[in-house]
Formats: C-alpha cells, sequence, structure tokens
C-alpha cells in the first residue's frame, strides 16, 4: 500500500463516491438532524467515528469471522461502539444527546456504516479500512453540514443558535421559511444536491433501466373492441 | 476451516464476551457522570419554572436560593425531617413506588392516573432577600397520552396564581403532544389562576381562550391535535390542587405567612 492509495481511499468518499449522493445511503438520518447545526456536527462526528473504528475492528479480525455468522457478528461490533458513543455522549454532552434522542442508537442501522463493513472492511487490511470509514464518515458529515447550514440558515436566521439573519417575529426583516425547519425539506436539498454533482462529474449518471421506444405505426381504432 | 460448527461458536462467543466487556465498562464507568446530568436537568427545570435560570452561573448556587420542604400529604404539614431521609436527596417519585412509603389511590379519585401516592411529598419555597415568601415550586405528575407527564408548577405568594410551568420527562407525539415543552404555549400560564371559591377551575380547554369570557383567567388554549395531553394536563392539575394534592399545604402556608 502507496500513500497515494491512503490518499485515494480518504479521498474519494467524499465527493466522487460520496455515501450520500452517489450511493443514497444514510438518508433517514440526513433528514432527521439536520434542522440545528450545531446537533448535526455532533451527528457527524458520532457516525464517523463509528464507521471507522467498526470497520478497524471487524477488519482486524476478518480472517476469523466463519461466513455462515459475519452479518451478525459485524453488528455486535457495531451496535457495541454505537452503545459506547450514545453512553460518552449522555455523560458529556446531555443536552445534544437528549436532541439527538433515538437517533444516535440508530447509527446501527444506517447503512454507510454496515455497507462499508461488509463491502471493504471484510477484504482490506485494517489500516486502509480504517481510513476508508474516516473518508466515508467524512462524506456524510460534508452532505449534513451544507443541509444543515442551508436549513437552519434560512429556516430559523441563525447558525449553531447564534443569529444571524433577523427574523420579521422577533423584529428583524428575514422572513423565515419554515418549510426548511421540516424534514421533507432536507429531500429537496440532497435532491438539488445530487443533481449539481452530477451535473458537474457525468460519469454518475446511471443509464435508464429501460428506454422508451417510439410507437412505429398509429393505432388502427376499428380493430378496437366496443364494450359498450 | 473458518465454517466448522466449533469455529463459528468459538468466535461468536468471544466477540459477544469483548463487546459486552467494552458495553458494561463504558456504562458503569460513565454512569455516575450521567445521573449528574440528569439530575442538574432537573435541578434546571425548577429553577426555569420559578423563571430565576440563569446559564452563566452554577447550577449548585442557584439551586441553594431555593429552600426544599418535606409535605405530608394526610395533614397538609410543612416538614424539615422525615425518618432518616435527607431533605436535598429524597425523591418523591422513587417513594411513590415503595409500598411502604406510598398509597394506592382509589381509581374513583385517580382522575390524573397517578396510581400511587407518595406519603411524603417534597416541594420548593424561593423566598426573596428578607426571606419573604416569594414563589412555590411544586412537583406534578399525570398521565398524557402515551405515558406519565412529570413536570413543576411555580405559585405566586397569594397561592392563587400560576407562574411557570415545566415538564421535565414525558412521552407524548413529537409535534402534537409534545409540544408541551413549547416556550409559547408555556408562556400562556403566567398568570393564571386555579382557585375559585375553593374549587380548581383551572382547565386546558379546546381552541383559543376567548378573553372577554369571565373564566378567561382559569383558561389555557388547548394544544392542537393533541387532546389527550391537554385533558391530561387539565386533570394533573385539578387532581393535585384538590384535597389529595397540595390543597391542605397550600391552606397552611396561608396561615403561617
Amino acid at each position: 500500500m502507496t500513500v497515494k492509495q491512503y490518499k485515494e481511499v480518504l479521498a474519494k468518499p467524499l465527493l466522487e463516491e460520496n455515501p450520500i449522493t452517489l450511493q443514497i445511503l444514510g438518508i433517514c438520518s440526513a433528514l432527521a438532524v439536520t434542522s440545528n447545526l450545531s446537533v448535526t456536527l455532533v451527528m457527524c462526528v458520532a457516525l464517523t467515528s463509528v464507521v471507522s473504528f467498526s470497520n478497524l475492528f471487524i477488519s482486524i479480525i476478518r480472517n476469523y469471522i466463519p461466513s455462515s455468522v459475519r452479518i451478525i457478528v459485524q453488528m455486535t461490533i457495531i451496535a457495541s461502539l454505537v452503545i459506547v458513543v450514545d453512553e460518552l455522549l449522555k455523560a458529556y454532552d446531555y443536552e445534544t444527546s437528549k436532541k439527538l434522542s433515538v437517533f444516535v442508537g440508530l447509527i446501527i442501522t444506517n447503512c454507510i456504516v454496515m455497507g462499508r463493513a461488509e463491502a471493504f472492511a471484510m477484504k482490506e487490511k485494517p489500516f486502509i479500512s480504517f481510513l476508508d470509514g474516516l473518508g466515508n464518515g467524512l462524506g456524510y458529515s460534508i452532505i449534513l453540514i451544507a443541509v444543515a447550514v442551508v436549513r437552519e440558515l434560512f429556516g430559523a436566521g441563525t447558525l449553531m443558535g447564534y443569529e444571524i439573519l433577523p427574523l420579521v417575529s422577533n423584529g428583524g426583516w428575514y422572513p423565515a421559511n419554515n418549510l426548511l425547519l421540516l424534514p421533507p425539506s432536507s429531500f429537496i436539498l440532497i435532491g438539488l444536491m445530487i443533481w449539481g454533482i452530477r451535473a458537474y462529474k457525468t460519469d454518475q449518471i446511471e443509464p435508464n433501466e429501460y428506454k422508451l421506444s417510439k410507437h412505429a405505426t398509429a393505432p388502427d381504432l376499428s380493430k378496437r373492441e366496443l364494450n359498450v | 476451516m473458518n465454517d466448522s460448527v466449533l469455529k463459528t461458536l468459538t468466535v461468536s462467543f468471544l466477540v459477544c464476551l469483548f463487546c459486552s466487556l467494552v458495553v458494561s465498562y463504558a456504562a458503569v464507568s460513565l454512569r455516575d457522570m450521567q445521573n449528574l446530568n440528569k439530575l442538574n436537568d432537573q435541578r434546571i427545570k425548577i429553577l426555569k419554572t420559578a423563571a430565576i435560570y440563569n446559564p452563566d452561573v452554577s447550577i449548585e448556587s442557584q439551586f441553594s436560593r431555593l429552600t426544599p420542604k418535606f409535605v405530608d400529604f394526610s395533614t397538609g404539614d410543612l416538614l424539615d425531617e422525615y425518618g432518616e431521609y435527607d431533605l436535598n436527596t429524597y425523591d418523591p417519585v422513587y417513594f411513590s413506588k415503595q409500598p411502604e412509603h406510598s398509597t394506592p389511590i382509589p381509581a374513583s379519585k385517580d382522575i390524573a392516573i397517578v396510581k400511587n401516592q407518595e406519603n411524603i411529598g417534597k416541594i420548593y419555597l424561593l423566598k426573596d432577600s428578607s426571606s419573604n415568601l416569594e414563589k412555590i415550586i411544586l412537583p406534578i405528575r399525570g398521565y398524557g397520552l402515551w405515558g406519565t407527564l412529570f413536570g413543576y408548577i411555580a405559585i405566586d405568594k397569594d397561592l392563587n396564581t400560576i407562574k411557570g410551568l415545566e415538564f421535565y420527562a414525558h412521552k407524548e407525539t413529537p409535534g402534537l403532544g409534545a409540544e408541551v415543552d413549547n416556550p409559547k404555549w408555556k408562556s400562556l400560564w403566567d398568570g393564571k389562576s386555579i382557585y375559585k371559591n375553593g374549587e380548581v377551575e383551572i382547565e386546558v380547554i379546546k381552541g383559543k381562550v376567548d378573553p372577554s369570557n369571565q373564566m378567561a383567567s382559569y383558561q389555557v388554549d388547548g394544544l392542537s391535535g393533541a387532546t389527550l395531553t391537554s385533558r391530561g394536563v387539565t386533570n394533573m392539575l385539578v387532581y393535585w390542587f384538590g384535597e389529595s394534592g397540595y390543597k391542605e399545604t397550600l391552606k397552611n402556608i396561608n396561615y403561617d405567612s
């Protein structure tokens, strides 16, 4: 393994193979925890550490995992890491852990973690698996932070709780866009991002599964049965 | 030969053992800190109910402004001592679950579905600099839609005017019943009255309060989409300010002052 390969594993998931915009994984938490930037940052740190360390530990024992129970072994490791992260949050950042409520626990079911463990860590050496996890965690974080900045800034006029755009309801000039505070707005934002990235990186565009063909002949109405 | 039965069992066992050790170590070593956070969170709610919370000052020192007192629900007396229990750490909710320290509430009286009421409660008195009574903070609880709501209510020295209401734990639906945490809704409670001619009249009504109604000062806007939670809050207040709750206590405080 050369340094170049390490760099590639770390940098590719940021834009080119982003877990959210290319693989469309981890959408659930991208919708749920992005209405407030400070909560989003904690979620990003939590997910990045879980996916990096689960990749590391799974890769260390990859040659000993029997293939018949490999998914459940991966899940056990991921679940333990998530519980540890949840306990740490409850001890050191109680306010944020209350706001994140179930979503820290739901990292267990985040497809990015499972996907990287199964697709990468089961085949590669520990250090590069760790970097792959880190890269994917950061790729997830970039998208989440971007969504959260737009949602909090234009939805509530604040960033990290500090007022940027004074709201009309507080005597300012900015009328808040309440749609942005609702989870469906992340769908719209992530959709726009996927559009933007694929316009720039055209190789990400998937071919249509079915092609529409033109009708060769005009329909013959005289052959149609009348059900009158 | 990774797939032999023995190997599968061994690997599964070792992974489980190791993971359970890590998880239990994390849970046990962080428990004290988590409990402290929970306690502080509850204390912040009490301070917020009393409207004296200042995030820049340590919770410990702000909390020392409040004087805790035991309440004997059977007589309504305020006590400074109860058995060997410490006034500062006494948890009425915990004692309501101990059969020797609580009384089951007969179903006909249990409008708030509290089920078991502790014999001895705990309230907080807020006094001003010349140690005159300013506010009283009373713990309340009762069933909403999905579970019990736990909260505090602050009343003024006239023993009839609500000064604040906060819930520190509930399981209501986010966006509907969970709007009990909405600051706008909570601010509606400030200045409402509880008793009229000795009866509890305070009520969360359906829809908006008509200010021209003569009962308007006893009514609070309902939470839209959360009729059952709103009813639960009303029932809770009727119960805790009624005969089995703080009614006698408030009378006693009135005689004292």
